[in-house]
C-alpha cells in the first residue's frame, strides 16, 4: 500500500513538475517549448528524476556495489569508444576516416569490444597468466587482488572451487566459446544461404521441398532439439572430446540454417523479380554466377545483420548448453560451464559482493559480447537501409 | 480576386551526406482564389518540394531555410503544429502521384475519405458518407453509390486517382495541391481524370497547384504556368501567352521537344525474310489467357511499335519473344529460323542476338555493380573477351552512348540520373553486338527532354548498326518519333497494323481511334473540344476503365 502511495505521489509531482517546465519554457518563447506535449514533458521530467535516483544511489547509498560497477564499467567503455572513434577519424584511409566520421557511439563501442575479445581470443595462450587446466593449491580466492578482502595478487580474478585461476580461463574461454560460436554461424550461413537463394531462383518442387523441411526443423523447439541430439551425440561420440564439440557444431549450425534458409529465401526472392536477374538469365548465365555475382552483393546487408544477431543466439546456446552439462566439456574453460560451476556464490551477494561476483565475470563477458554485436548489427543494418533510400 | 497564397523568396534544403543542399532557391508564388497555377520543369527542378512547401511541409531530409508561406495571411514556415494541423486538409488538401502508394490498403476507400471531414468537425460521418457519394458521381466514378465500400485494390488506378481527388475535395479545401496526378495513367485514362479534375475545380471555385512535367496536359488545365528549372524559376505567364510566346530559351527547349521525328524509310523489298516473325502465339499465366493469336513481322533495320494501353498484352509479347514465357501455341522466327519456345533451351548465340531495354533502369541494372562491370559482362560472356581490350570495349560503348569513359566507368547505377541509366541499359544490350533490340517502354519513365534524347540516340544506333527494334509502349508521341511500323494491341489482341503514315490517317479501328485522339496536344482548348466532340456521356462510364 505504501509502496503504491508512493509511487502514485511521485507520478502526481512529476506531472506538476512536467507542466511548470513546460509553462515557463512557453514564457521563454523557445519553439522547441511550443508545440512540447504534456507526455514529453512528462518524459524530460522523469530523465530527470531518474538521474538524480542514480546520482544518489551512486554516491550515498553503500549496498549498491554492483550499481556503481556498473556505472564505472558504463563510463570506462564510453570513453574508450569515444577516444577509439576519435582515433579511427584521424587514422586510416580515407574511406575508413569518413565511416568513423559517420559512426554513432555505440556502433564504436561495440566494433571495439568485438575487436577486444579478437585479439583476446587469438593471443590466448600468451596473454593468459596460467593454463586453462592449472589446478593450484588455493580454492575459491576472491577477485580484487587484494588480501584484506580475501584476493591475492597473483590470482587477480580469483581462483575456482579446485584452484584453477579465473582470469586465465576467462581468457581461453573466449577462444573456445567465440571461435567454436563463430565457426558455428559461419557454417550455418554457408548451409542456409545457399540452400536459400536455390530455392528463391529455381523455385518450383525444390523451394517446395526445402521450405517443408525447415519447417519440420523449426517447429521443434530449438534448445530442447539440441539437447536431444547432442545426447546421441555423446553417445557415439564416446570419450572423444573434440568429436563431440564437432558434432556440436554441426548440430547447432543445422539448428541455426533454418533461420538463415528462411530469410535468404525471402530476400532472394525480392531480388530475383528484379530486371537485372531476368536480363543476367537471358544472357544465359549459370546459376552460380546468378547466386553469387547478382543476387548475394544485394542480400548483403540483411545477410551480414543477421550474421551477427544469429552469433548472438549461437553463442548464447552453446552457453545453455554448456550450462546444461552437453556442450564444451570440461577441462576445456568455457563462459556458460564456468556461470554454472560458480552459480551457486551468487547466493552470498548480501554478505560479500566480491563472493557474488565469481560467476558474474562469466556472465558479464557474454552479455558485454552480445551488446556489442549487437549494436554493430544495428549500426550496419542502418547504414544499409539509408544506402537504399 | 483576393489573394490565397503568397510565397515570398522560398529557400529549401535537402541533406545529403551531412551537409545541406540547396535545391529550392528563393521561389516567390502568388496564387489567387479559384486560379489554377500550373508548376512544370524536369525531374529535379524542385517543383514536388515547392508544391510541398505549399502545405507548409518538407519531406523528411530537407528544411525550409528561408522565405515566407502565407496562406490567407498565417505563415505556414513559423506557424505552430496545432495551427498547420487545423489547416491542413481542412483549407489545404494534396493529391499525390500514385493513389494507389497514397491509399491504405487495409481501409475502404469510404472510410478514409470520412476521416477528414469528421476530425476537422466539417462533417459527421453519415453526411460525409453521403457527401463522398455525391462527390464520386461529380467526378463521374462507375457505381458512385457502392464504390467507396471497395478496397483500394479492387478498382482501377484512373478511379483510385479520382476517389483520391474526391478525398482531397472533402472538407471544400481553399487550395489544393496536385502532384503530377496523371503521369502513371493511361492516354485513355489520363482524359478521364483531366476532364473530371477540372470540373470539379471550377464547380466549387478551388485554387490548385498543378504539377506536372506534362507541357500538354497543364496547357489543358492551368490559367497560369511558371516554368521551374533546378530551384529557380525560368519565367511565369498566362497559359496561352506562354505556350504561343515563350520568352526564355529553357522554355522553347521544352515546347520543342515534340518535334522529333525520323524520315521515313524505304519501302521494304517484297521478297525480304523478316528478320524476326511471329507467328500466331497465344500465351496464358497459368489459366488467365492473355494473348490471342498474335502474328506480325519486323524487318531488318527497322522499327516495330507495339501499342496499347496497359493489360493490352504488348509486355507479354516481348516476354514470349525473349522466352521467358513459353507461348502456348505459334512460333517465333529469327531470320527464317524456328526459336525453341524457352530460352533455356536457346543456344548462346540466339540469346545473344535478340537483347532487350527495360522501362525501369532502376531495377534493371544491378545496383551493386560498376557501369563498367554491367556493360563488360555481356561483353566478356558473349566474347570471352578480358582485361584490357574488354575495357577498351567498355570505353568504346560508353562513348557510343554518349557518356565520357574516365567519367563513369567506375561509377554505381545510383550515382547515375535517370537518363543516364537508361543510356546504360542501352550500351548493355549493344554490348552482345545483337541484331534486334526490344525496348519496354523506354522512355515512359523519363522527362520529356531526357526521352527524346534517348530516342534520338537509339535512332542514330539503327542507322549506324543497322539495329532492328521492337517499341513497345503507350505513348503515340513516340512512335510518331521513331517507328516506321505500328502495332495496336487491346486485350491480347492485335486490332490494327500497318505502316506508320497510314497509322496517323484514317479511316482507323475504333480504338486506335480513341487511343489517338486521347493524346494531350498543346492547344489550351483541345480538352474541351475533345469533350464536345464525344460527348459528355462516353466519358467516365467505364467504357475504358478496367477493373
Amino acid at each position: 500500500m505504501i509502496v503504491l502511495t508512493g509511487l502514485a505521489a511521485t507520478i502526481a509531482g512529476l506531472l506538476l513538475a512536467a507542466w511548470v517546465f513546460r509553462f515557463f519554457g512557453r514564457m521563454s518563447g523557445r519553439p522547441a517549448f511550443r508545440d512540447m506535449g504534456m507526455t514529453s514533458a512528462f518524459g524530460w521530467m522523469l530523465a530527470v528524476f531518474l538521474l538524480f535516483w542514480a546520482v544518489r544511489l551512486y554516491f550515498f547509498v553503500d549496498g549498491a556495489v554492483f550499481f556503481r560497477w556498473a556505472v564505472q564499467g558504463f563510463i570506462l567503455f564510453a570513453v574508450m569508444a569515444f577516444l577509439f572513434r576519435l582515433l579511427g577519424r584521424y587514422l586510416g584511409t580515407a574511406a575508413t576516416k569518413r565511416l568513423f566520421r559517420a559512426m554513432p557511439l555505440t556502433a564504436s563501442f561495440g566494433i571495439l569490444t568485438i575487436l577486444l575479445y579478437a585479439v583476446v581470443a587469438i593471443f590466448a595462450g600468451s596473454i593468459a597468466p596460467h593454463g586453462q587446466e592449472e589446478i593450484f593449491a588455493r580454492v575459491n580466492i576472491l577477485p580484487g587482488g587484494n588480501p584484506e578482502f580475501g584476493g591475492d595478487p597473483a590470482f587477480p580474478l580469483g581462483t575456482d572451487q579446485i584452484g584453477r585461476d579465473l582470469l586465465s580461463r576467462l581468457i581461453f574461454g573466449a577462444q573456445n566459446t567465440v571461435g567454436i560460436a563463430f565457426a558455428t554461424t559461419l557454417l550455418a550461413f554457408l548451409l542456409g544461404g545457399t540452400l536459400g537463394f536455390l530455392a528463391a531462383t529455381l523455385g518450383g518442387w525444390l523451394d517446395q521441398l526445402l521450405s517443408r523441411m525447415v519447417d519440420v526443423l523449426m517447429a521443434i523447439p530449438s534448445l530442447i532439439f539440441a539437447l536431444l541430439l547432442m545426447t546421441i551425440a555423446s553417445a557415439w561420440a564416446g570419450s572423444e572430446q573434440g568429436l563431440l564439440t564437432l558434432y556440436m557444431i554441426f548440430i547447432i549450425a543445422l539448428i541455426d540454417s533454418t533461420r538463415v534458409y528462411r530469410l535468404a529465401r525471402a530476400v532472394g526472392g525480392n531480388i530475383v523479380v528484379m530486371d537485372y536477374i531476368e536480363a543476367a538469365k537471358l544472357r544465359g548465365e549459370g546459376m552460380g554466377y546468378l547466386i553469387f555475382r547478382e543476387i548475394l552483393p544485394n542480400a548483403m546487408a540483411p545477410l551480414l545483420a543477421e550474421f551477427g544477431l544469429r552469433f548472438c543466439f549461437v553463442f548464447l546456446t552453446i552457453a545453455s548448453l554448456s550450462f546444461l552439462g552437453v556442450g564444451i566439456q570440461p577441462p576445456l574453460a568455457d563462459w556458460g560451464t564456468m556461470v554454472r560451476d560458480l552459480s551457486q556464490f551468487i547466493n552470498f551477494a548480501a554478505f560479500s559482493p566480491l563472493t557474488a561476483a565469481l560467476p558474474l565475470m562469466a556472465a558479464g563477458a557474454i552479455a558485454l559480447l552480445t551488446v556489442a554485436v549487437s549494436f554493430t548489427v544495428d549500426w550496419m543494418l542502418h547504414r544499409s537501409s539509408g544506402l537504399k533510400e | 480576386m483576393t489573394q490565397l497564397l503568397k510565397i515570398r523568396g522560398l529557400k529549401i534544403e535537402g541533406r545529403s551526406d551531412e551537409i545541406w543542399m540547396p535545391i529550392v532557391n528563393g521561389i516567390d508564388l502568388d496564387l489567387n482564389k479559384g486560379e489554377v497555377l500550373g508548376l512544370i520543369g524536369e525531374s529535379g527542378a524542385g517543383k514536388s518540394t515547392v508544391g510541398l512547401a505549399a502545405m507548409g511541409f518538407t519531406r523528411d531530409g530537407c528544411r525550409i531555410s528561408a522565405g515566407s508561406v502565407a496562406f490567407d495571411g498565417v505563415d505556414l514556415v513559423s506557424a505552430p503544429a496545432a495551427v498547420k494541423r487545423a489547416m491542413l486538409g481542412r483549407r489545404i488538401a494534396y493529391v499525390a502521384q500514385s493513389a494507389a502508394a497514397s491509399f491504405n490498403p487495409a481501409h475502404r476507400i469510404i472510410d478514409q475519405h470520412t476521416e477528414g471531414p469528421t476530425q476537422h468537425h466539417v462533417m459527421d460521418r453519415a453526411q460525409s458518407q453521403r457527401d463522398a457519394m455525391d462527390l464520386y458521381a461529380k467526378l463521374r466514378l462507375p457505381n458512385p453509390e457502392e464504390i467507396g465500400f471497395r478496397y483500394p485494390h479492387q478498382v482501377s488506378g484512373g478511379q483510385l486517382q479520382r476517389a483520391m481527388t474526391a478525398m482531397a475535395m472533402s472538407c471544400r479545401p481553399d487550395l489544393i495541391v496536385f502532384d503530377e496526378p496523371t503521369t502513371a495513367l493511361d492516354v485513355t485514362t489520363q482524359i478521364e481524370v483531366l476532364a473530371s479534375i477540372r470540373d470539379i475545380v471550377e464547380q466549387f471555385g478551388t485554387a490548385a497547384i498543378y504539377i506536372t512535367h506534362d507541357l500538354a496536359v497543364v496547357a489543358q488545365m492551368a490559367d497560369r504556368i511558371k516554368v521551374l528549372l533546378k530551384g529557380d524559376e525560368v519565367e511565369e505567364a498566362d497559359t496561352r501567352t506562354m505556350l504561343s510566346a515563350p520568352t526564355q530559351e529553357y522554355t522553347r527547349s521544352l515546347w520543342a521537344v515534340r518535334s522529333f521525328q525520323r524520315p521515313a524509310k524505304p519501302a521494304i523489298p517484297v521478297a525480304a525474310v523478316p528478320s524476326v516473325r511471329v507467328r500466331g502465339i497465344s500465351a496464358s499465366y497459368g489459366k488467365i489467357s492473355v494473348l490471342h493469336d498474335v502474328s506480325f513481322d519486323i524487318h531488318a533495320g527497322r522499327t516495330l511499335a507495339v501499342v496499347g494501353e496497359s493489360g493490352s498484352g504488348k509486355s507479354t509479347v516481348a516476354r514470349c519473344i525473349t522466352g521467358l514465357l513459353p507461348p502456348s501455341d505459334g512460333s517465333i522466327e529469327f531470320d527464317g529460323v524456328s526459336l525453341p519456345a524457352d530460352y533455356r533451351r536457346r543456344t548462346k548465340d540466339q540469346l545473344r542476338q535478340a537483347q532487350m531495354i527495360y522501362q525501369m533502369a532502376d531495377t534493371a541494372l544491378n545496383p551493386r555493380k560498376t557501369i563498367g562491370e554491367i556493360i563488360g559482362r555481356p561483353v566478356e560472356f558473349y566474347g570471352g573477351i578480358r582485361g584490357a581490350r574488354k575495357r577498351a570495349r567498355v570505353e568504346a560503348l560508353l562513348n557510343e552512348i554518349e557518356l565520357e569513359p574516365k567519367q563513369y566507368i567506375d561509377r554505381l547505377p545510383s550515382e547515375l540520373s535517370g537518363g543516364q541509366k537508361q543510356r546504360v541499359g542501352i550500351a548493355r544490350a549493344l554490348a552482345a553486338e545483337p541484331k534486334f533490340i526490344i525496348c519496354d517502354e523506354v522512355t515512359s519513365a523519363l522527362d520529356q527532354l531526357v526521352a527524346e534524347g534517348i530516342l534520338k540516340l537509339l535512332a542514330r544506333l539503327q542507322d549506324d548498326l543497322g539495329l532492328t527494334y521492337m517499341f513497345i509502349t503507350h505513348d503515340l508521341a513516340t512512335v510518331r518519333a521513331i517507328a516506321d511500323e505500328v502495332v495496336v494491341m487491346k486485350d491480347g489482341r492485335v486490332v490494327e497494323q500497318g505502316g506508320k503514315a497510314g497509322m496517323f490517317q484514317p479511316p482507323h479501328h475504333p480504338y486506335t481511334d480513341l487511343l489517338l485522339s486521347s493524346v494531350p496536344e498543346m492547344d489550351p482548348d483541345w480538352l474541351t473540344r475533345l469533350l464536345a466532340e464525344r460527348g459528355n456521356d462516353t466519358i467516365g462510364d467505364g467504357a475504358t476503365d478496367k477493373m
